[in-house]
């Protein structure tokens, strides 16, 4: 790979950075939202009786389902803003450029990624905070592991979108049509797969959801209770996702013009 | 030498076709405009001879680059600015600028230098700091050029540059861009809808309407072969007129349009006693008449058989965000 090309991308990343930095409402929103689920779903339910739940703490169940919501949202906000500056004109001023598409998707991705693994450490330090534990160094850097296919999976995402919207109307309808049943359908508030009273066709569909391995695989990384497929086949599943959710992302995203 | 050399280019959406097969040729060192109404095909034709879109059917050598094969050198020699603004503006100027910069692999010094410079002759120097979104449409303009500049590109490419901008603000972008053709050796392209704009710039005008290119020379050829001078004239029998003055072989060509009728003739201010004689023999009344320098909306008129203003109301997308890739 050319310097040039290796430049290209460590500006784009540099540009998310900057904008994130700056954009205090963002940082505020994304941080406050899981928060309340956290703190307020989270001290609200802790003493329940939760059908198909191992161990007493709802909070220990509950806090990897919100990492993963965090990293999922803000990932697919970098992806779809490539809308913004498509809408805004500043696309074209980087398609113009003599970069290569692959360095240009590179850059973007990997600064959202930075995004919102910030952020999914930031909800990680105060469910520590709150009494949620991770046992040892080794479940610590697996947990980041899946944070880190998250992150990258949802950008692609979130490209994939953005490659196919071509205004903000659709995106509203996109967050509560996709993104909600996919969260919700991902055992992130809730246990499905070991849930004996949920319907068995909602459970078929669990198992189609691709957050369903990423909250269960973070789960069992971070945790080492709750969870329903051994970690390791949860990661060798996340790493497949991964990998074809950003090839479709830059393969998308390649054949767009601004 | 031919810096852009478009053969046969064309390009179509689904049934429309927006630019037509067009050949056209612009020299090293000059200032080349595009005059045309909008939706004539000016960005569609920009848009493909900067790589953001393929062309239908034939080719083009920008800076001696085939525009499909040769995708990134022709990207490292130009310089583009678009038509609506395409500046991060939760950036500051100067952070716009080394975007672009580091974009094109200029690093350290040569970029810190080149972001002042740049800065420098488009005297926004002191604005450097400051987020665009505080800049007024003037000042992101010249940021724009700034910006386009900051490679040293061979040519630039300006899509409508004082689109949208109050006259005074139209004068001093004229002034940025004749600057940088002289002090930069800047080859420039540039599309407007503005006569006076292509008439203030250019060294050569190419007139485009629905895609294909009426004429093409230099604005001082054209504004010629409409006549030394423009009589318009507004009477009561206008048909009658017409008739009778395509006798006179003193008058270069006529053209009506609406209630009007230009004439194109040498030594206008003598013409005018001669047009009532004849007025008055017919019995015809001479309602308004006028004598001027013809400009290059008479040069329009006479090879579309229109005036730019008659298509203003066609496209009233113009203002908003108009449908991508389809504009003029």
């Amino acid at each position: 790979m050319k310097g040039a090309e290796l430049q290209a991308i460590y500006v784009m990343w540099l540009r998310e950075m900057k904008r994130f930095i700056r954009s205090r409402s963002r940082l505020i929103a994304t941080v406050v939202q899981p928060l309340f689920f956290l703190v307020i779903l989270g001290s609200g339910l802790r003493s329940a009786a939760m059908p198909g739940m191992i161990g007493g703490d709802y909070l220990v169940f509950l806090a990897p389902g919100i990492v993963a919501m965090a990293i999922l949202f803000s990932s697919m906000f970098t992806g779809v803003s490539i809308l913004w500056d498509r809408q805004f004109g500043f696309l074209q001023e980087v398609l113009v450029a003599p970069i290569s598409r692959l360095s240009i998707i590179f850059g973007r991705t990997i600064g959202g990624a930075t995004i919102s693994l910030i952020q999914g450490f930031i909800i990680l330090v105060i469910a520590m905070f709150l009494g949620v534990s991770i046992s040892s160094i080794p479940a610590l850097l697996f947990t980041i592991v899946f944070m880190v296919l998250l992150a990258f999976t949802a950008v692609g995402f979130g490209l994939v979108i953005a490659s196919k919207m071509t205004d903000f109307q659709g995106f509203q309808v996109i967050m509560n049509l996709i993104i909600m049943p996919l969260l919700f359908l991902s055992s992130a508030f809730f246990p499905i797969a070991t849930n004996p009273g949920f319907p068995s066709a909602l459970v078929t569909l669990v198992f189609l959801n691709p957050m369903f391995y990423m909250v269960d695989g973070l789960r069992g990384a971070m945790t080492g209770v709750n969870y329903y497929l051994p970690p390791l086949v949860n990661l060798f599943i996340v790493l497949c996702i991964c990998v074809f959710m950003m090839g479709l992302g830059s393969y998308f995203f390649s054949k767009s013009e601004a | 030498m031919d810096i852009i050399k478009t053969t046969d280019l064309t390009k179509k959406f689904d049934d429309f076709t927006a630019v037509d097969h067009i050949s056209f040729s612009v020299k090293k060192g000059e200032i080349f405009g595009f005059l045309g109404p909008n939706g004539a095909g000016k960005t569609t034709t920009i848009k493909m001879l900067i790589t953001l879109l393929n062309p239908t059917d034939g080719s083009a050598d920008v800076a001696g680059f085939d525009i499909i094969k040769k995708r990134d050198d022709v990207r490292e020699n130009i310089g583009v600015v678009f038509q609506e603004p395409a500046l991060d503006t939760e950036l500051t100027g100067k952070e716009n600028l080394d975007f672009h910069a580091r974009m094109y692999g200029l690093d350290g010094d040569k970029r810190k230098n080149r972001i002042k410079e740049v800065l420098n002759l488009v005297d926004l120097d002191d604005k450097k700091d400051v987020l665009v979104k505080k800049y007024s449409g003037g000042m992101k303009r010249r940021l724009e050029i700034a910006r386009g500049l900051m490679h040293n590109p061979t040519i630039m490419f300006l899509d409508e540059p004082t689109l949208g901008l109050d006259a005074q603000t139209r004068r001093a972008i004229w002034e940025y861009i004749r600057k940088m053709n002289k002090e930069e050796n800047t080859t420039i392209f540039l599309t407007t809808h503005y006569m006076e704009e292509a008439d203030y710039l250019c060294d050569r005008v190419g007139i485009i309407d629905r895609g294909k290119i009426m004429i093409m020379d230099s604005t001082d050829n054209l504004k010629n072969s409409v006549g030394n001078d423009v009589i318009t004239l507004s009477c009561s029998d206008t048909p009658g007129l017409i008739k009778r003055l395509g006798d006179e072989s003193w008058i270069k060509n006529i053209k009506q349009h609406d209630s009007f009728l230009t004439l194109g003739v040498e030594k206008g201010e003598e013409k005018i006693p001669v047009v009532f004689d004849i007025a008055r023999t017919l019995n015809i009344t001479i309602k308004s008449i006028s004598v001027r320098k013809p400009t290059l909306d008479d040069v329009f008129l006479y090879y579309t058989g229109r005036t730019m203003r008659d298509q203003e109301p066609e496209n009233p997308m113009k203002m908003g965000f108009r449908p991508r890739a389809h504009g003029g």
